[in-house]
């Protein structure tokens, strides 16, 4: 019983890929060339790990495997966003035959490397604390009595946000968000922000609506956003994240206002 | 800790529902949470779940009630789960429901802005809550929001980018901790804790690639806890979803909801017929779960309707062009209705198939999906309802003290099969309950993990540390990632939808054989840093060694139950006899007989010579076996 590699099999197209490589975190970039057998329907996902068994450059050197990230393989996961030719998306659902080959992979940018295509999103998940993104509950025990209603518009609107699944995409994408301006003063990025908009929205998630525009109201915040809209654009999931920017950009003026002349 | 109400400190591995739901339920108890997860949490397999959950709400006029729900598990388990743990999931799961609904998760809506439930696999009734075709994502980010809060607050420590590699016992046995790998750096660390719950998911991988599992769903966590000591149950038991995409590298899952909402499969009748498919006209098409299954048509459960492909294309040469392929229609229903309630399969189909299932039939095949079996869990039947008793420290207990599991790693709920839309129930469910028993463990323990002597937690550190160190100096010639591939093939070919004991046999010895190739390995880089090499062949080789239990298993069962199909010991079922009629009640008389002899739990402990088989009888205290599965 011998599995088939995929260089085995015969009359195999190739494909050739580029991929920029890191050892470590403050190690020096650099760039290595591989010719991959392409089978039908493959993606970057999936070359990728058919490299790992073989993996020989295109001038016949044998090199360490390629670190990368993935899991679900059907993009809901988020794990194995990257830079493909110049755009951050998500690699397993990057199929061969629609992209312009040379293929070039790299990190996500504004994430640090760990190593070669692995980044670190921390910072995602450092922002959807500062917003406060979840809902609070009084424990996670039945208390006997279901949420409010919703009507199948709001839901249709929030369910667009709910599938937001932290890939980073428009962090990478966003020319506001990055390690350039610094640790403290950092934009807070697309994603958690539109998560503020899902949270407001919801019934009980409405209580602390003054709680969560504050934390955009303050520096790193919505003000950061320069209406660049590139986020929207490689969003994998189509969610209207400018919608969420805007809508935001409104509340906050209101909730400006009744900070100066109302109680909230 | 040291014997008190509160303040333990608790490991919890496993960042899918299940784990999350053990964290939040552990915390509001009082104690401290350190959750360990292989990459950033939020990205467990749980996302991948799409058609719903099951709950009985009753929302759509048919008289639904708790106790069907109960009955539609035992029967689509073929009465293999025991039926105490049964029962309390399907009372529990509206107040589940409504908490998950209070955490914000976007579930579907009927006009009057109420849950809408939708129809799914082996039941009558529409009983499935949803969130579009993405629910499990949805139910996942809802935990995952309530556990990043807890972090806030301080009450629970992630872990992210460390894999379990061994638990830790003490001289009188009790899981006093675990040992880890540190993805990056390759530390290897032994941790502390009172109590340790696995919530580390599925074993498709052992199946790769043809499987709708996450790449991280190995089962290798459960295999490392079964090699040192904690019984498996029911490994034979693996589903096979029978609506899986074609593909190479994975085979996507389409959900049964496909069917619920009104999608048919068929094939041509005339196999070498070419034609586009929405060009065959009706007459030409060969609908036959309609045809074999009149009762529930598309929608009989997932055993069954994988049988009936296997059937179709390899029995009867009927597939696709001749080949392992079936069509999945949804191109007769209403495109904005199809598009409100499973857009994100519509969306997975059109990426990777590049066709829009809206207007052309979708092909599809049976695939590894989902295990019953898992780590056998303990539970405390509560004689005065018959359920469950709430918050006793042994449900969901291992057989080793002090060590839980819960979700698709354990094997309580599902017996020979799971229904469709019960395994999110099933894994949220779980966590909870493994989380009020750890906190009823902690009540009882009159030492902590404080007092446990140093020497344990070094020994197996070091012990763990020098599998590594051998694995970093291996020169053989044995890729682990072609080992894997390998392992996929034999699984898929020799453990898969139908079984033989001829090639049981021939699995057994082969994947004995696949293990030495072990000794002989290339790990093929020797980097100290964020080495996936070495962390893929130490699971591989965990994959191996659980495989094994599966064929070991699946060879000791010499009859068909559910998903475990062995056709020399089929009884059949009498093609148009019903209940009362003479072939039926003498079928039902042989059906009897042999449920005397096999209606038992498999239950496998790790011995030097392989996995060694006894059997465990199942309570049935609620819905004796009189009634065979019929969905004709």
């Amino acid at each position: 019983m011998q599995a088939q590699t995929p260089s085995d099999s015969p009359a195999c197209e190739t494909v050739e890929l580029q991929i920029r490589r890191q050892h470590g975190p403050t190690s020096r970039p650099y760039w290595q060339t591989f010719a991959c057998p392409v089978r039908p329907g493959a993606n970057v996902v999936s070359l990728l790990m058919d490299l790992r068994e073989h993996c020989v450059t295109q001038d016949g050197t044998r090199v360490d495997p390629v670190a990368f990230e993935h899991n679900c393989m059907e993009e809901v996961c988020g794990a194995c966003a990257m830079l493909i030719n110049g755009s951050p998306r998500p690699a397993c659902s990057a199929l061969i035959a629609e992209l312009e080959a040379p293929i070039r992979l790299e990190p996500l940018p504004k994430f640090p490397v760990v190593r070669d295509l692995m980044v670190d999103r921390a910072a995602l998940f450092a922002h959807l604390k500062q917003v406060k993104a979840w809902i609070k509950l009084d424990g996670p025990w039945d208390v006997h009595e279901r949420a409010p209603r919703v009507s199948p518009k709001e839901w249709q609107a929030n369910y667009l946000y709910s599938r937001c699944m932290s890939c980073g995409c428009c962090m990478a994408a966003c020319p506001q968000f990055g390690p350039q301006f610094g640790p403290e003063a950092t934009f807070v990025g697309p994603a958690p922000l539109a998560q503020v908009r899902l949270m407001n929205a919801h019934p009980t998630g409405r209580y602390d609506k003054a709680e969560r525009l504050h934390a955009i109201m303050a520096d790193g915040g919505l003000s950061d956003c320069g209406n660049a809209q590139n986020c929207v654009r490689v969003c994998p999931k189509a969610i209207p994240l400018t919608t969420a920017i805007g809508e935001l950009g409104r509340e906050t003026t209101l909730q400006a206002f009744k900070d100066l002349f109302g109680p909230h | 800790m040291s014997g008190g109400q509160q303040g333990g400190q608790v490991i919890v591995i496993g960042g899918g529902l299940g784990g999350l739901w053990a964290t939040l339920a552990i915390a509001a108890a009082g104690h401290r949470v350190t959750l360990f997860s292989l990459f950033e949490v939020m990205r467990s397999h749980s996302a991948c779940a799409q058609g719903g959950i099951n709950a009985v709400l009753d929302t759509k006029g048919q008289h639904d009630s708790v106790r069907q729900h109960i009955v539609d598990t035992i029967k689509g388990g073929s009465y293999l789960a025991n039926q105490p743990p049964i029962q309390s999931m399907c009372e529990d799961a509206p107040g589940l429901i409504r908490t998950f609904e209070r955490m914000g998760v976007t579930f579907s809506r009927t006009p009057e802005g109420l849950l809408d439930l939708r129809l799914f696999g082996g039941v009558k009734n529409k009983r499935t809550c949803f969130a579009g075709a993405s629910t499990g994502q949805q139910l996942l980010y809802g935990v995952d929001q309530q556990v990043r809060r807890l972090e806030t607050e301080g009450q629970v420590a992630k872990q992210e980018w460390w894999e379990f590699l061994s638990i830790v016992r003490d001289a009188d046995g009790v899981c006093r901790g675990i040992v880890a790998l540190d993805l990056r750096s390759l530390e290897v660390r032994a941790f502390r804790a009172d109590a340790v719950v696995l919530a580390t998911g599925g074993l498709g991988q052992i199946y790769a690639p043809k499987t709708t599992c996450s790449t991280n769903s190995t089962g290798a966590a459960a295999s490392r806890v079964y090699q040192q000591g904690a019984r498996f149950a029911n490994a034979e038991f693996f589903q096979f979803h029978p609506t899986a995409m074609l593909g190479e590298d994975k085979t996507r899952l389409m959900t049964e909801a496909a069917r619920g909402e009104g999608g048919r499969v068929w094939v041509p009748k005339d196999p070498a017929d070419r034609r586009e498919p929405t060009r065959i006209p009706e007459a030409e098409r060969f609908y036959f779960l309609e045809e074999w299954y009149p009762s529930y048509g598309n929608t009989v459960p997932r055993d069954i309707a994988s049988r009936a492909i296997w059937k179709v294309t390899r029995e009867l040469g009927l597939g696709i062009g001749g080949g392992d392929r079936v069509y999945l229609d949804l191109t007769h229903l209403e495109r904005g209705f199809v598009s409100t309630r499973l857009g994100a399969i519509l969306s997975i189909y059109r990426k990777f198939a590049g066709q829009d299932p809206l207007t052309t039939p979708m092909e599809i095949f049976p695939a590894a999906h989902y295990a019953m079996g898992g780590l056998w869990v303990d539970y405390e039947k509560d004689p005065a309802t018959g359920g469950m008793r709430r918050g006793s420290p042994r449900n969901h207990a291992t057989s080793i003290p002090g060590l839980y599991a819960c979700g698709e790693c354990d094997y309580a709920y599902h017996g020979a099969n799971r229904l469709g839309a019960n395994s999110l129930l099933s894994a949220s469910y779980s966590g909870r309950v493994a989380g009020e028993a750890v906190a009823s463990y902690l009540s009882g323990l009159e030492r902590g993990a404080e007092a446990a002597p140093a020497a344990v937690f070094d020994a197996e550190q070091g012990r763990q540390a020098e599998i590594n160190q051998r694995l970093m100096r291996s020169d053989g010639d044995q890729n682990p990632f072609r080992l894997h591939r390998e392992l996929g093939e034999l699984m898929t070919t020799k453990v898969g939808v139908i079984r033989d004991n001829a090639g049981l046999d021939e699995a057994i010895a082969e994947l004995q054989a696949l293990e030495q190739r072990f000794e002989r390995l290339d790990l093929a880089e020797s980097s100290a840093w964020a080495n996936q090499s070495l962390a893929h062949a130490r699971q591989v080789l965990d994959m191996v060694r659980l495989a094994q239990v599966m064929a070991v298993s699946a060879r000791a069962r010499d009859e068909c139950r559910g998903a475990h199909f062995k056709p020399a010991f089929d009884i059949k079922m009498p093609e148009d006899s019903f209940p009362g009629e003479p072939a039926f009640e003498a079928y039902r008389e042989r059906w009897k007989a042999n449920n005397a002899e096999w209606l038992k739990t498999t239950v496998a402990d790790h011995g030097p010579d392989g996995p060694r088989i006894h059997f465990e009888p199942v309570d049935l205290g609620l819905l004796a076996p009189e009634q065979p599965r019929d969905y004709r």
